[in-house]
This record gives structure tokens, C-alpha cells and sequence, in this order.
């Protein structure tokens, strides 16, 4: 899971795909997950540092990443 | 390219635009002029040249300087030559920059005898303006390899019926000059073509529905095959009459890659927008080019490539190297604004021509 190389994202969570022009919105968690897949960290590492951060369960928070993760493919901006 | 900089002498000169009409639906003379007026290598004097007496431009004296109207496309091109020719006296207008598709016709034949006056302009030549034309286009298309969607060119309303039999609904009804109008049955179509050949007359051109994201191109060709610049734009917020009203550059070099192939392929000399359809698989339709520069032209200006000044530039006889780097995720916002002005600038606009 790796996010195309031009996609802009802030740190408020905003991300804007300078190919389609499309921008989004996501919450805090979002946020979180697009600084680390940024930093180029593997599934494993995400489910990690998340549980750690926040109160989630490793099994419901793949299962989160999973969908969150069809999203930002629907989208377009996963490589 | 050092278009940014500001030099120690600017060049002095007088530049005639048409197009004032920066109403809902606005012609690009305004924001052409916004362009050439940001540009440090010139101090401009601006000639407005108008065809109603309220088109907006005519009023912004921050912007024009001197209006004088123009016949209208339809009385031929002896009679805007005398009209240029006396506006020439008076002024002495060294690039004219011509922006509407219905009077391009008009000064490209005019071109010559406008250069041997000291006017220079920076257009295609015939060939060169038919070639692109909605009626040619999708052969045009097909000899260059680029996706264009089929169309039918029709004289009465008569034909729809096969024309529908063959594309089926939803299909796109479309002016020769401007409008479009999406037809889902043939009543819609009836309708379309009746409203549209009202308005520019025949032929209609009836085009395959493409579905997918609208994106914009505005592009800048040397003439020799070379695009000096292109700007790529999503419309943001589009009007009922399907104008932008806030878009955004984009980073895609697919959509470069397109419309410098449509610039090699034409040797295209001047200012263009290519209108293109992006598919969900990818693909990408020229729905159409337009001639000349597109009313959101500020935005390439605002983006690092300042497409007018170029033109004028190359108007000129400068060789330009083209542009390599824009700023990506520029908006423009475009807005309504009502400008005051009185009666003693109406009636001398329309009555003498002249403001």
C-alpha cells in the first residue's frame, strides 16, 4: 500500500491529487495513516503505531484499514 | 525563460484585443489583457475592440484603455479592415490579439495585409484553424491517432433519428461555433438542434456522449510544431451553460503529452483549448479545440506560464524555448461584480463607437 508520489497531503489531513485535481478530507486517524504510509511503512508497521496511539483492537483496525484502504484506491491515489 | 524578470527597459507598445465580454458566459478578451498587463518586460497601451456597447471590458479603464467598436463578423473583412485601418491611424497597434472563434476567420485572412500595416498578429493559418474545426475534427483525429468521439455533421433536423439509431442516447447536440446540449431521447434533440440553430445557424453537429471528468488544456504553439506552453485545468464549479467558474491546474503529463502531440501534429501557431473527456479506463477524448485562448487564460498566467505575453512575444518575432515548470493546485475563483459607470460613457460608446 503506497501512495502515488504526487499526492499532497497536509497536516490537517487534507490530500490533493494534483493529477485528477480531486481533494478530500479525512479524520484525525486518516490523518495518522497517510503520514506513515508517506513515510513508506508496511501494513504491519501502521497496525502498530495506531494501536498504540489510539484504544483499537489490532484485528478491528485491519479490518478498518482494509476499507480505508479500498477508499483512497476508489480515489485513485494509492500507486 | 526569464518572462519573470523584470527588465531595465520596458518595450513600449500598443496591443488591440477583442472579446469584452466578461459576462456569465465571458470571452477571454479581459483576462488576456490582465495577463499582458502583469508582464514587466512591457508597458502597453490597450486598444479595446468591442461589438455591443456593454460589454464590461469596455467600462474597466484599469484595464482598457480606448475602445472602438468593430463591425460585426458578418459584414465581411473589407469592412473591419477599414475599420482597423482607421483605428491603425490613431493608434498605431502593433499586435492584435483576436479572441472570439466567429471573428477568427475574418482576421486570419486578414493577416498579411494587417502585418504590412506594422500589425502583427500570432494566428493559425486556414488550413491549419479547419483542420481543428468540430466538423473536421474527428478525422483529424483519426489521421493523428487521437481519441476524438464520432459526430455527424447535419443540415436538418430530419437526420436525427439515424444519427440516434447509429450513436444511440445519450447524445450531444452542439453549435458550430458555441453550445452544447445533451439529448437523452429525440424530443431532446429536436429541441436542441432548433435552440441551437437559432442562435449559429447550421450546420448542427451531433457527437457521441463521452462520460467521464471534464478537463481543460490551454495551450501556446510557436508555429513550427513546438507548444511553448500548456497548462492543464479541472473545472472546480461549472455554470449551467457549462463554463468554469473555479478550476484548478493539474500535474498529469498525459494531458501535456496530448496537446503537445496536437500542436506537432497541427504545427499550430497561437493560443488554443483543447476540450478533453477523460474516461474511467483512462482514456482521453479531444471533444474539441477551440482556436484561441480560453477566458480562464489567467490562470496559466498565475501558474508561472504567462501564456499571452508569450503570444505577444512571438507576435513579435521572438523565439521562445518552452516552459518547463508551473505551479500545480492553482485555483481561480472567478466572480460577478457590478461595475458603475453613467450614461455619458453609454451614449458615447454608442453613439460614436468610440470610448
Amino acid at each position: 500500500m503506497k501512495l502515488k508520489k504526487n499526492v499532497a497531503t497536509s497536516e490537517e489531513g487534507f490530500i490533493f491529487n494534483p493529477s485528477t485535481g480531486d481533494s478530500f478530507s479525512t479524520n484525525p486517524i486518516g490523518k495518522d495513516i497517510l503520514v506513515l504510509l508517506k513515510e513508506d511503512k508496511s501494513v504491519k508497521d501502521i497496525i502498530e503505531a495506531i494501536c498504540e496511539k489510539y484504544d483499537v483492537e489490532p484485528a478491528q483496525f485491519e479490518k478498518d484499514l482494509d476499507d480505508f484502504k479500498s477508499q483512497l484506491s476508489d480515489y485513485a491515489i494509492l500507486d | 525563460m526569464d518572462m519573470e524578470k523584470p527588465t531595465n527597459q520596458q518595450r513600449q507598445l500598443v496591443i488591440a484585443v477583442t472579446a469584452l465580454n466578461a459576462i456569465d458566459s465571458p470571452g477571454p478578451g479581459v483576462a488576456v489583457i490582465r495577463a499582458i498587463r502583469e508582464c514587466p518586460d512591457f508597458d502597453v497601451r490597450i486598444i479595446g475592440l468591442s461589438y455591443e456597447a456593454l460589454e464590461p471590458g469596455i467600462y474597466m479603464h484599469d484595464v482598457v484603455d480606448k475602445t472602438y467598436q468593430i463591425p460585426y463578423p458578418s459584414a465581411g473583412t473589407d469592412s473591419l479592415f477599414g475599420r482597423l485601418l482607421h483605428i491603425h491611424e490613431i493608434e498605431k497597434i502593433d499586435v492584435l490579439i483576436p479572441n472570439f472563434d466567429a471573428e477568427l476567420f475574418n482576421f486570419i485572412k486578414l493577416r498579411d495585409k494587417l502585418k504590412a500595416l506594422g500589425i502583427h498578429t500570432f494566428l493559425p493559418d486556414l488550413e491549419q484553424f479547419e483542420a481543428r474545426d468540430k466538423m473536421k475534427l474527428f478525422e483529424f483525429g483519426k489521421k493523428h491517432g487521437l481519441h476524438v468521439p464520432a459526430d455527424r455533421v447535419i443540415f436538418s433536423s430530419r437526420d436525427l433519428p439515424s444519427v440516434a439509431s447509429q450513436m444511440g442516447y445519450p447524445m450531444v447536440v452542439k453549435g458550430k461555433f458555441y453550445d452544447a446540449i445533451i439529448a437523452n431521447t429525440l424530443e431532446q434533440a429536436e429541441k436542441a438542434f432548433y435552440k441551437i440553430q437559432a442562435k449559429w445557424g447550421l450546420p448542427i453537429i451531433v457527437q457521441e456522449f463521452i462520460n467521464g471528468t471534464e478537463i481543460n488544456i490551454a495551450a501556446l504553439g510557436d508555429g513550427e510544431g513546438n507548444a511553448i506552453s500548456v497548462i492543464p485545468m479541472r473545472k472546480l464549479y461549472i455554470t449551467d451553460k457549462g463554463k468554469a467558474w473555479a478550476g484548478i491546474t493539474l500535474e498529469e503529463q498525459s494531458f501535456i503529452d496530448l496537446a503537445k502531440t496536437f500542436i506537432k501534429a497541427t504545427k499550430w501557431k497561437g493560443g488554443c483549448e483543447l476540450e478533453v473527456m477523460q474516461t474511467s479506463d483512462g482514456k482521453s477524448y479531444i471533444m474539441e479545440v477551440n482556436p484561441r485562448f480560453p477566458a480562464w487564460i489567467y490562470l496559466t498566467a498565475a501558474a508561472g506560464q504567462n501564456q499571452p505575453a508569450s503570444l505577444v512575444k512571438l507576435a513579435l518575432g521572438e523565439k521562445l524555448k518552452p516552459y518547463t515548470d508551473y505551479e500545480v493546485g492553482k485555483i481561480f475563483i472567478r466572480y460577478a461584480w457590478d461595475h458603475i459607470t453613467n450614461i455619458a460613457e453609454f451614449q458615447k460608446i454608442s453613439g460614436t463607437g468610440e470610448l
